[in-house]
């Protein structure tokens, strides 16, 4: 009987040991950011491009996390992708003129929605959508315009001595 | 034409151990909820298979961890981001080392304890004397074994994956002076509910297939002294190479 004890007493340290491991595994190292809290209220923002924003992306302030991106849809009336996002209670005044931008984390970093605070009195409330916003940066778009604005130099100076030669030539 | 006889003959009996360890896992669930019954007999396998397997382990995922601490940190340190050591060693255990690792640790002490024991039950006519009494020898056998090593193995997965963790933290931080603050929440901000998910996941799997092999093996060993060493042999390797294809498999799935 005394040794089965001690077998049950080892077998039970033994469980409660891996419980307590894998407890720390979800308590201690996983981000526990990406809960929000209850009583999170409710913003929207809508965005011609959100590049590769993803539900769960954080959304922050001065660098630190505020909320949550909970919900990204397509609005096909107005051709914009809809953010919902959470922002957790305790942030309960932000300016209903503050502008929600995309933004990336590092240089291979995910992408974020960063928000700057505005000047209004006035604050966001539960529902509240955002009025100023800022796409997500798209390198292909930034090259096209780069290059479209190359592209475009060299012709008008090509124009330009056109035009001089056709003017000669009129004459 | 002896070679082609040899290469269908081994092809043959590859895919005949196959359908038993198959049909033997048939025979071993369907007996699980009269095994319940006895929850004495699984706490005592639960001891075998975990608890006395807690000192290699432990010893195993302390000195996994340090080594990982000094490799991950000096391939870091060249790209400037030693601070990622964090990251790099929880993403690497959880993923991948800590559940692999401690089921091969876990087929080789506790696996091969199954299959040498329920060997010699054989070689000895305990089963048979069993059956000759008319008392399931896989009820009271086989499946408190098999469910005590399916507990214990997540378990250990979980314990090995902590004690690695200050491991690395041991060397990292302690010893090579990266950043306590920095280690810890570098480590938290990339490390989600889904990676200790699919830690638990592959541990519990892993658990499956190595006990299965090892109760395997032992049950339907040769009943001789050479046999039940073929066997317990055979169950380490075996389980080896299934952990390392299930593990490719999982990883597929959790990508």
């Amino acid at each position: 009987m005394r040794q089965s004890h001690a077998v049950e007493l080892s077998a039970g340290m033994f469980v409660l040991l891996g419980f307590a491991a894998l407890w720390f595994l979800v308590t201690q190292i996983t981000n526990r950011e990406a809960a929000v809290g209850k009583g999170a209220y409710g913003l929207t923002a809508k965005y011609e491009n959100i590049g590769s924003l993803k539900v769960g992306a954080p959304v922050s302030m001065a660098g630190v996390t505020v909320g949550r991106v909970d919900a990204i849809s397509f609005d096909q009336n107005v051709y914009k992708a809809v953010v919902k996002m959470r922002i957790s209670p305790e942030f309960n005044k932000i300016p209903d003129d503050s502008d929600a931008s995309i933004m990336t984390a590092g240089l291979l970093g995910g992408q974020y929605i960063g928000l700057t605070a505005g000047g209004s009195e006035t604050y966001l409330t539960d529902g509240g959508q955002f009025t100023l916003v800022q796409d997500a940066f798209v390198l292909e778009k930034l090259i096209n315009q780069l290059v479209a604005t190359f592209l475009n130099k060299d012709d008008s100076s090509k124009d330009d001595a056109g035009e001089q030669k056709a003017g000669s030539g009129t004459k | 034409m002896t070679v082609l006889k040899d290469l269908f003959a081994n092809i043959q009996s590859f895919v005949a151990n196959v359908g038993a360890v198959a049909l033997f896992f048939a025979r071993i669930l369907s007996q699980i909820p009269a095994s319940l019954s006895r929850p004495r007999l699984i706490v005592k396998q639960i001891h075998n298979a975990g608890g006395l397997s807690l000192i290699i382990i432990m010893t195993s995922a302390l000195v996994v961890g340090m080594a990982m601490g000094l490799q991950l940190y000096d391939v870091l340190e060249r790209f400037g981001s030693a601070e990622s050591l964090g990251t790099g060693a929880g993403l690497a255990l959880l993923k991948e080392l800590g559940p692999v690792l401690t089921a091969l640790l876990f087929s080789g002490r506790a696996g091969t304890s199954l299959t040498s024991e329920i060997g010699l039950m054989k070689v000895t006519d305990q089963l048979a004397a069993m059956e000759m009494m008319a008392v399931d020898s896989v009820r009271y056998v086989i499946v408190p074994r098999f469910l005590g090593g399916v507990i214990a193995m997540p378990m250990l997965t979980a314990i090995f994956i902590m004690i690695s963790l200050f491991g690395v933290q041991l060397v990292g931080v302690q010893q090579l002076g990266v950043d306590q603050g920095t280690f810890w929440s570098q480590l938290r901000g990339s490390v989600d509910l889904d990676n200790v998910r699919e830690a638990v996941v592959k541990g519990f799997v892993f658990g499956v297939a190595c006990t299965l092999i090892a109760v395997h093996e032992g049950f339907r060993c040769a009943p001789t002294p050479e046999g039940v060493g073929r066997a317990t042999t055979r169950a380490v390797v075996n389980s080896a190479v299934l952990v390392l294809i299930l593990d490719y498999m999982l990883t597929a799935v959790f990508f």
